[in-house]
């Protein structure tokens, strides 16, 4: 793995407030999401050695913090690609074929699910609904959506991204 | 707490109010099932077997998580409740793989029982076992082993590794039907914050924590348990010895419940007994021939060592025989052998390694009291509101000590206030951590009692009706302001008034301390401070208070109880008082000296000048345990005549003329005295080894070959000829104290023991107060030697490693001794972790690896002494505090260089 700069981790940890500090300088249990969430929107996911960090300096054992990340779906462990690719298993999209979009996305991007790409451009989720069945087969590109999708349409839209044709 | 009225199934029961319910009914002889309920622990609610039908409230209810009210009324058997309860077994089992028939716990697992009881089907729902789960945080590791596909996520692990030990080092990984449990990232055990206390493995309800080594030695069902006290450290833990088909130990149990320890046990007490079934026991007598030994019958031992102490005797006189008692053995060992030196040799030179822990606290207490003992007992520790802890790494050295003093914090219940020159486990928890130099204490302490004064925080009233000499102490202690203490301690003055004023305001505050305070050469002075400042508070005499010295080793305190010292018979009583001499001349049969005789040093230093020319050493390891060792070696080299009596061939044993195979605390009854001042048996479990005997039969052995005509039987009959002559044990008997202890003063047969000391009045009347000024260390830092070198042990080991370093799992943790420095005198030196090191000071030099740890103040350095690769106590300075004569294990001047 490599090294990970943890200027930002400390910074997030001195800006906490005090009201969220026990007397003795530790940091509150219930702080601990509302901590994490701020990590991992600065860094993408929870690096191991920040959570190492919050555990040293904000008194928190590292068992606790690694119990609650593996809890919650929003935590991640492992550094996701800059594109998160979310293809839609719900029934609309079961019926319409969704499954063989999902192992296009996995053909096209070498991956399967839950993978991130070599060239750390893409993470491959299957969702269980994204909400929009009357786009089925659909998948989700960050915020955007792509549907009535065939087979063949994943590859050019994933070639944009790769391209940087869409940031 | 007020009690209430309930019924179970129609049986009317009163208890107090918010009782848990299903431990009311547990108490009550009622079975309801459960998996994830443990007494130690909050409810938990999971796995959902306890559930009952309330009257009044419809559907079921869990009783673990059901408080007590007036009028509660529930049934713990019903149709429907067992309905219930099979589906919920079978759901439990489609994540629990029941291979029964290769498990361990087969036949004595409650899961098992539940299942037949209940009539479940292992395979009513399809299996979701997580086999081969990749991330096995026990893989590969030592002691414990996790077996994903019998667990059934009761959490009681994770609780008790939380909620008891404090160590908080495993966690439910993942969510729903992915849960397993973990180590952060899946990390060794050994390199997380897991203390190996092995209590997961003792509370997992089904086979799925194990301990490695006892994996395939027998089904719990088949083992024999055997109740003892453990070896280790003085808190004398109550263990429960599985010992399996071929009479050999498997494993280290311990029940909920149990006096002092309510089923916990630390590393040691878990995994530290297998030296008991090692190869290098001593099973026969030997004796030098040469530079070797050979093998020799107990007669020809026996009469060999008989002859030569007699002819010593006829030669040499009297004072030329020595002897060290044990405080590793019982106390009828140690009342024999004080015995045997007193009547035999004829003089008091018995003396023992509490000379090297607590002989400050023994002289100290007395004065101040009238009793050297801890004052308070362990359990109070739970619901203490002020705990003081000076100088004593309880976590380490009296651990389970410790996760009391731990969980009473966690819980809110207890402030806890450090002083120590290391930033030790429990000042991670602390409300207060003062980092004083070692061999500051009193200028420490003085200050705090000076604020108290100055700020009109102390207690007129105790004062007034309970103590004396208060004014001459006032007018020492206000000679030593907080910002005079700054200077010599390091701790800033503020913080001394801050901590002053947290100890004054409490309610009622203990003070626990250990060897920070006691091995200094102003040892006696340090437990003088703490007791002026105890009664200054008016905080002895009554519960969740008091002076608590705890005790290092198993029994050390029955050794002293029972006279293993050189100025006193049983029972403290003076040799040099005429009442006492003539009791125990009359008791004994023989004339006995009313010279106090000479302490563990002062042998030491005998023997090397030829004063002393035969030695009994019994049970210790002075070459390993004594300052300034390779004086030790030189002088025990001259001796004409040395006896060793002990398990292993140890590294004073070496140097024997004789060797005394003893047996283990495993393979005989007797009793040891824990710190709280209980009296606790020790069982026979296993064979002995060879032909070695108990200590009382061998010493008995030499005294009968010396002229004595004792005829001892058992254990158990010593201790009545101990109760016959030692008022404080008067009522103790193997009898009474078959399931619980009692703790002394115990003065007649009717008598329940005593819990808290000085109530009322003190041992000697009124509390003295004692003028103590502060005195430097013997050896201050200079040019040569700039760093101060302070000694200890580690939780992993035990003393001279004679025991530990023979278990697999002890020596596995922790294979080689380490010195702690800090980060900025390692800096300085150019040293990096793992880095050798040459550590010397004017007395000797040894070499060992860094360890840098910003536990470490700047300027000291740290050492244990169990390592005989790497033996501190060629450092240490034999100076000695003047009145206890202990040594200043803590503190001397030492250079640290890179290798």
């Amino acid at each position: 793995m490599s090294e990970v700069n943890l200027d930002a981790a400390r910074d997030i940890l001195g800006r906490i407030d005090l009201s969220e500090k026990l007397t003795n300088g530790k940091i509150k249990p219930d702080y601990l999401i509302p901590l994490l969430q701020d990590i991992q929107e600065e860094y993408g996911y929870l690096p191991r050695p920040a959570l190492e960090l919050i555990s040293r300096e904000g008194g928190i054992p590292l068992s606790r913090i690694f119990g609650v990340v593996t809890f919650y779906e929003q935590f991640y462990l492992e550094p996701r690609g800059k594109h998160m690719v979310k293809c839609c298993r719900g029934t609309a999209c079961h019926v319409k074929n969704g499954a063989k979009i999902a192992s296009a996305i996995s053909d096209v991007l070498g991956i399967g699910e839950g993978g991130t790409s070599a060239d750390g451009l893409f993470t491959f989720e299957t969702v269980a609904c994204l909400g929009t069945c009357f786009l089925a087969p659909v998948m989700m590109i960050d915020e955007s959506y792509y549907g009535n999708l065939e087979e063949g349409d994943v590859k050019s839209i994933l070639d944009r991204y790769r391209e940087g044709g869409v940031k | 707490m007020n009690s209430v009225n309930i019924r179970i199934n129609g049986k009317d029961i009163i208890c107090p109010e918010g009782a848990n319910v299903m431990h009311v009914a547990i108490e009550n002889g009622f079975d309801i099932p459960n998996l994830c309920y443990d007494q130690r622990l909050s409810p938990t609610g999971a796995c959902r077997l306890c559930i009952v039908e309330m009257e009044g409230r419809p559907g079921v209810h869990t009783s673990c998580t059901m408080k007590a009210g007036e009028g509660l009324s529930i049934v713990t058997e019903s149709d429907k409740l067992s309905a219930l309860r099979k589906s919920t077994l079978e759901l439990i089992f489609s994540e629990h793989k029941a291979t029964c028939t290769s498990c361990d716990r087969e036949g004595a697992c409650s899961l098992q029982d539940y299942a037949y009881r209940y009539g479940a089907a292992e395979d009513r729902y399809p299996s979701i076992v997580k086999g081969g789960h990749s991330d096995n945080y026990t893989e590969g590791g030592i002691a414990i082993g996790y077996d994903v596909e019998k667990c059934i996520r009761c959490m009681r692990c994770v609780k008790i590794c939380e909620e008891v030990q404090g160590a908080e080092a495993i966690t439910l990984d993942g969510r729903s039907g992915n849960v397993v449990v973990n180590t952060p990232f899946s990390m060794l055990l050994t390199d997380s914050s897991c203390e190996m206390c092995g209590q997961c493995v003792d509370t997992c309800p089904t086979g799925a924590l194990y301990a490695k080594a006892a994996k395939g030695k027998g089904r719990v069902r088949t083992m024999k348990k055997v109740r003892t006290t453990c070896l280790y450290c003085g808190v004398g833990c109550q263990l429960d010895l599985n010992i399996g088909a071929d009479g050999k130990l498997v494993k280290v149990t311990s029940e909920p419940g149990v006096i002092p320890n309510d089923g916990n046990t630390c590393v040691k007490g878990r995994f530290g007994f297998d030296f008991i079934h090692r190869d290098e026991r001593l099973t026969m007598p030997l004796i030098r021939e040469g530079d070797a030994f050979r093998e020799a019958s107990w007669d020809e031992a026996l009469d060999l060592v008989a002859t030569r102490f007699s002819g010593i005797k006829e030669k040499n006189g009297s004072e030329a025989l020595a002897g060290l008692t044990s405080a590793k053995s019982g106390n009828e060992d140690n009342y024999i052998m004080q015995k045997f030196v007193r009547t035999q040799f004829g003089n008091n030179n018995i003396d023992h390694c509490a000379r090297l822990c607590h002989a400050s606290t023994v002289a100290g207490l007395a004065r101040a009291f009238g009793s050297g003992a801890m004052t308070n007992s362990i359990d109070e520790f739970s619901d203490t509101p002020l705990i003081f802890v000076i100088g004593s790494n309880t976590t380490e050295n009296h651990p389970v000590m410790g996760i009391k003093i731990r969980k009473a914090v966690a819980e809110g219940k207890t402030k806890l206030l450090v002083a120590d020159p290391r930033k030790i486990s429990l000042t991670d928890i602390a409300h207060m951590h003062l980092q004083q130099k070692p061999g500051s204490d009193v200028a420490l302490i003085n200050a705090m009692m000076y604020t108290i004064i100055d700020e009109k925080l102390h207690d007129r009233d105790f004062i007034k009706s309970r103590t004396e000499d208060y004014e001459r102490m006032e007018a020492a202690v206000m000679k030593c302001p907080p910002e005079f203490a700054e200077k010599v301690s390091g701790v800033p003055a503020e913080d001394i008034r801050a901590a002053a004023r947290l100890y004054a305001a409490a309610e009622s505050a203990s003070i626990v301390y250990s060897m920070g305070i006691t091995q200094h050469t102003t040892g006696t002075d340090n437990v003088l401070s703490l007791a002026n400042m105890a009664m200054l508070t008016g905080n002895v005499g009554k519960p969740f208070a008091g002076v608590n010295p705890l005790r290092g080793q198993n029994n050390v305190q029955g050794a002293c109880d029972m006279g293993g010292l050189p100025d006193v018979y049983p029972g403290y009583q003076k040799v040099h008082l005429p009442e006492a001499k003539a009791k125990f001349e009359k008791a004994w049969g023989v004339p006995l000296s009313d010279k106090p005789g000479l302490t563990v040093n002062e042998i030491m230093h005998g023997v090397g000048s030829g004063k002393i020319k035969g030695l009994y050493v019994f049970g210790e390891n002075p070459v390993l345990s004594d300052p300034d060792t390779n004086e030790v070696v030189k002088s025990l080299k001259k001796a004409d005549f040395l006896v060793v009596q002990d398990i292993f061939l140890t590294e004073t044993a070496e140097l024997a003329d004789v060797v005394l195979p003893a047996r283990s605390f495993a393979e005989r009854d007797g009793t040891f005295t824990n710190t709280e001042r209980r009296v606790q048996m020790y069982r026979e479990a296993v064979a002995a080894p060879g032909e070695s005997k108990p200590d009382w039969e061998i010493i008995t052995g030499v005294a009968n070959r010396m002229g004595a005509d004792w005829n001892y039987n058992s254990a158990s009959e010593i201790m009545d000829e101990i109760a016959a002559v030692t008022p404080i044990y008067g009522g103790i008997s193997y009898e009474r104290i078959t399931d619980v202890g009692l703790q002394w003063p115990c003065p007649d047969k009717e008598h329940k023991g005593t819990a808290v000391l000085h109530q009322g009045k003190f041992s000697r009347g009124l509390g003295k107060f004692h003028p103590v000024d502060y005195l430097p260390q013997q050896e201050l830092p200079d040019e040569d030697y700039p760093l101060i070198l302070t000694t200890g042990r580690m939780l992993q080991h035990w003393h001279t490693g004679t025991m530990t370093r023979k278990s697999e799992v002890l020596h596995g943790i922790v294979p080689e001794g380490h010195i702690q420095i800090s980060p900025a005198d390692a800096g300085r030196l150019g040293i990096v972790s793992e880095d050798m090191v040459k550590v010397s000071t004017r007395r000797g030099e040894i070499r060992i690896a860094a360890d840098v740890t910003d536990r470490m103040k700047e300027g000291v350095v740290f050492l244990t002494f169990h390592f005989k690769e790497s033996p501190a106590n060629a450092l240490t300075i034999a100076a000695l505090d003047p009145i206890a004569k202990i040594p200043e294990f803590k503190a001397c001047a030492v250079k640290v260089e890179k290798y």
